[in-house]
């Protein structure tokens, strides 16, 4: 969509340096902006396809929050969109709501935070802040997106068969998920959803296995590991994650659909329902749970890293300062990806798991509080003195950090085996991990957008609407998520139509606070309208963007406002410092990007750093080797 | 308060409304003039300072809400381990409350306090070991009291069940759980097979086994105060989670894999009527592990009596094979005269279509 906006064909005729056969002439429409391999137009492809869906995802949590907070209130109103969803008594359809839940869990976990973040960002960052033409291989970066798109396809197509979409939780624990007589959404619709899981699965390791091999091999000259923006470490960690945790889903899923379709017994053993005693014996229902969680864990981070990565970026860019502990911050992201493997089992704590085991993962998981305390001290301390410019991407910035902590903390509560008797699948759970992941993540994502907009678009998203934007998602966020707290401690159990069942009028308690959080629900969903049309507004309208609107010290800021394929029309640059060179002492600017060697900074260099200079013919010595790598 | 609530959201609209309508305004005035080539804009200050704002309320609205919802917090804790659990929940939630208030409150007024002047420049300060260091161990440290001190608990609750204890089996179906007591003789329950459910003996009793013979149903879970209870926990079709939220008690129930918790409750249903002033107040289990449509609706009631209340009660109910003798029949026959001195009518009834009816 950049190239909407400049023209197509200046790139070969400029282009002199690098090799000339692999310049292609003229792309068809169909190649530039449908099955494109360029790292840029699929990052937007993978932006535009999560903001949609975060849209439907939105959607479908206002629904039932409508339920939750107005359970009298009649719904016949949503008749012409939810049809038969709607019961004779105007009410929502049971089995729809749960349907809702899950499809919003699906939806937002794997469509928006997963593809939409890390898809959009590793893509188009990567390349960019690691000086690389594109990625390693553009075709299966090609193909990784539109595997995505099938499995978009599928899911949403789920949503309009009769049995309804699939309807046990996002977990999909067997043997709900896996009998079609439990339940009507453990029919097509689950197999649905498994179909469009494995493409997604499929679609993220290739993803994957690019962003690693990208930042391994396609670093310019002078990228060492330590002088990588924090950006690209986090889309490291998020892309290693991945790699060896979604495959684990992949056979969980396997196993689900061989029990749901050819009779085996992996999770299935002793079952009547229905009047019928089932064949299967043998299997464990926890066997489900332990693969699922060994992704699903690793999956918060998946989901998290990134956004930490960008607003450690946009922190210190924004602050004008250097991010606080740049090797901290990578330790302590290297121990949340270590330690992300190991705590899966505190998701199941009173699952009739060893109770030993659960001591065990308690321990572990208390463990990766360490490192993410690290990380929130280190953020407010580069804040500290800072001189903070509070673009819509530094408010959205802080306002993850100040929601990673406050969601944090109540996983130090979680964690704790014992404690998580009471609260478990509780709104506590809810409300803990919607404000450390989920809008944390969202945050993150929100922050990058902002950030990053002028170099997707060559065009200015507007501050103001930006502010407003902000304003109402955080304030809004706050207030449907922190009483929620106070429901889950109530002990009021998750994925509830009504809570008439608890009796003794205990959910009378809490009906002015359930009303009070769906109100803001919708507030803050709606307030989503004015990014939304802030973001497609922009696109074609925004002010022409400068080339470096943050003064920014990173490498994607030295390409040309709109980056044609290949990014750099010369030499792509060198590399002969870290990124977080803001406000350093005696420097005539308070940035010095990564580009500009020591050699011409003299007066700013620390002692330590005026050896570096002797270094820079080695870095420049690369330069053939480097254009040699381009060339195949 | 619905009306309040309606009323919060009028305001919160106009709010909206004229938060943009100013905004929109003053935005285009500053696209009028000719803007700087500076990345700050007259926004600036006001973002800053509302950062600071933003924390001030939070606080107020926040330990306002606190109070105000504080009695319908954790309901009163009616087993031994729930008061434990209790105390540590709140110590933990008063320590992760001071880490939360501490880092936000700095977060939030370095945002305030910093904000862009242009006649400052930021500190060249990359870092600084001592200070990691520090801020590695302390949480480090607390991390591992909060460890030590819930595993202990953990360790506790999860332990062997008492001898002595009340053995009581719930299983889980779609939708409802069925109680099963070990009865009166034996104190043991009979083995049960899912195969052999049918209409009446809807839990698959395996009258094979001679344990079975004195085990009797309910519909209800009654419980003796101040006695250990042993759950044994069984599911039939999908996996339930066993809830008792006043005795802090969950645990799945999982096909196929039976599972257990053992408690004491400390506090009868009646007292607990009387401490609430809710004369109709009773102790319920609920299902929290999704299980379908009617997962929300999922609960039995619960009774906690005086032991001498319990054993009463246990002595008055019948056990299943007195209730249904017809299932007589599936007795081995070495020991149809065991299970015949459960019959309490005359000797074997051989109309067994006629026991059935009795039912």
């Amino acid at each position: 969509m950049s190239t909407a906006i400049s023209t197509a064909e200046e790139v070969h005729t400029h282009d002199h340096d690098h090799d000339h056969d692999h310049e292609h002439h003229e792309l068809g429409f169909i190649r530039t902006y449908i099955f494109s391999e360029d790292h840029k137009t699929i990052a937007k492809q993978y932006l535009i396809s999560g903001i949609l869906w975060a849209f439907l995802g939105g959607s479908l949590s206002i629904l039932f929050r409508l339920q939750l907070g107005f359970p009298e209130m009649s719904m016949e109103w949503l008749r012409p969109i939810l049809g038969g969803w709607i019961d004779d008594s105007g009410k929502l359809d049971k089995e729809f709501y749960l349907a809702m839940v899950t499809m919003h869990g699906t939806i937002m976990v794997f469509f928006v935070l997963t593809a939409g973040l890390s898809g959009t960002f590793s893509n188009f960052l990567i390349p960019l802040q690691v000086g690389a033409r594109d990625m390693a291989s553009g075709f299966i970066n090609m193909l990784s997106y539109w595997f995505f798109f099938l499995s978009s396809v599928i899911m949403f197509s789920s949503l309009f068969i009769e049995t309804g979409p699939a309807s046990g939780g996002w977990v999909i624990y067997p043997p709900l998920s896996a009998l079609p007589q439990a339940m009507p959404g453990s029919g097509l619709g689950m197999t649905l959803w498994l179909t469009s899981m494995t493409f997604f699965i499929v679609s993220s390791l290739m993803g994957g296995i690019n962003y690693i091999c990208t930042i391994i091999n396609l670093r310019t000259r002078g990228m060492t590991f330590t002088r990588m923006p924090l950006t690209i470490w986090s889309f490291f960690f998020t892309a290693v994650l991945g790699l060896l945790s979604f495959p684990v889903l992949l056979s969980a899923a396997l196993l689900l659909i061989f029990d749901r379709s050819f009779g085996t017994s992996f999770y299935l053993s002793e079952i009547y329902i229905q009047g019928q005693a089932l064949p299967n014996v043998g299997g464990s229902a926890i066997l489900y749970q332990h693969l699922f969680w060994f992704l699903g864990h690793p999956e918060v981070y998946i989901v998290l890293l990134p956004a930490l990565g960008m607003t450690s970026e946009i922190i210190a860019t924004n602050s004008r300062k250097p991010i606080f502990g740049y090797r901290a911050m990578i330790g302590s992201m290297m121990g949340i990806t270590a330690l992300a493997f190991i705590v899966w089992a505190h998701h199941m704590f009173v699952t009739g798991m060893n109770p030993f085991l659960g001591s065990v993962f308690m321990f572990l998981t208390l463990i990766i509080a360490v490192p993410s305390a690290v990380k929130a001290f280190n953020y407010i301390t580069t804040l500290w003195k800072g001189n903070l410019v509070f673009t819509p991407a530094m408010l959205f910035s802080i306002g993850l950090v100040s929601l990673f902590i406050s969601g944090g903390v109540t996983g130090i509560i979680l964690g704790n085996s014992a404690l998580d008797i009471n609260l478990h699948d509780t709104y506590f759970v809810v409300a803990h991990f919607h404000l450390v992941m989920g809008a944390a993540s969202f945050f993150g994502l929100m922050a990058g957008v902002y950030h990053w907009f002028p170099k997707m678009f060559g065009r200015m998203m507007n501050k103001s609407l930006g502010y407003i934007h902000f304003w109402f998602t955080f304030v809004g966020v706050y207030m449907v998520f922190f009483p929620m707290h106070y429901i889950g401690i109530a002990g009021f159990p998750r994925r509830y139509y009504t809570f008439t069942a608890l009796g003794n009028d205990s959910m009378a308690a809490f009906t002015d606070m359930n009303m009070f959080i769906s109100i803001a629900a919708i507030i803050t969903f709606s307030a989503q309208a004015i990014f939304a049309w802030n973001f497609f507004y922009s696109i074609f309208k925004g002010k022409i963007a400068p080339a470096n609107p943050w003064n920014s010290n990173t490498l994607e800021w030295t390409t040309p406002i709109n980056p044609e394929h290949g990014n750099w029309p010369g030499e792509i640059p060198a590399v002969y410092r870290w990124p977080y060179d803001y406000s350093k002492p005696g420097a005539p600017e308070d940035f010095i990007p990564q580009n500009v060697p020591h050699s011409a900074t003299l007066e700013s260099n620390l002692p330590e750093e005026n050896a570096e200079i002797a270094r820079e013919k080695d870095i420049e010595g690369l330069l053939g080797a480097q254009n040699e790598s381009y060339t195949h | 308060m619905n009306y309040l609530i309606g009323l919060l959201a009028i305001v919160f609209f106009f709010l909206a409304v004229s938060v943009i309508a100013k905004s929109v305004k003053l935005n285009n005035k500053l696209s009028g003039t000719e803007e700087d080539d500076s990345t700050v804009d007259n926004f600036n200050n006001a973002n800053g300072i509302g950062m600071l704002i933003f924390w001030l309320l939070f606080v107020i609205l926040g330990s306002w809400s606190f109070l105000n919802a504080r009695p319908d917090f954790l309901p009163i804790a009616a087993s031994e381990h729930g008061v434990k659990t209790d105390n540590m929940f709140w110590s933990s939630m008063a320590v992760v409350t001071f880490a939360f208030f501490i880092s936000n409150t700095l977060l939030f007024y370095f945002a305030y306090k910093y904000r862009f002047n242009k006649n400052r420049k930021a500190t060249f300060y990359p870092v600084n070991h001592k200070l990691e260091l520090i801020w590695t161990v302390i949480p480090a440290i607390v991390m591992a009291v909060l460890v030590f001190t819930g595993w202990r608990t953990w360790r506790d609750i999860t332990s062997q069940a008492p001898s002595n204890a009340a053995v009581i089996e719930l299983t889980g179906h779609q939708f409802g759980w069925f109680v099963r007591y070990a009865g009166v003789e034996d104190g043991e329950l009979g083995n049960v097979n899912y195969k052999l459910i049918d209409d009446t003996n809807s839990l698959g009793i395996d009258f094979t086994d001679k344990n079975s013979f004195d085990d009797f149903t309910a519909t209800e879970l009654h419980l003796p105060k101040g006695q250990p209870v042993l759950l044994k926990i069984r599911a039939q079709d999908v996996l339930h989670s066993v809830y008792l939220p006043f005795h802090r008690v969950k645990m799945d129930a999982v096909p196929g894999m039976p599972t257990k918790f053992w408690f004491i409750p400390t506090i009868s249903t009646d007292e607990m009527r009387a401490k609430l002033g809710k004369p109709d107040f009773n102790f319920k289990v609920n299902c929290t592990e999704v299980c379908g449509r009617g997962h929300f609706g999922m609960s039995i009631t619960v009774f906690v009596d005086e032991p001498e209340d319990y054993k009463k009660w246990v002595a008055e109910q019948k056990p299943f094979l007195a209730t249904n003798p017809a299932y007589l029949d599936k007795v081995p026959t070495n020991l149809k005269a065991k299970a015949s001195k459960y019959i309490p009518i005359e000797p074997i009834a051989t109309d067994s279509t006629e026991a059935v009816s009795v039912n």
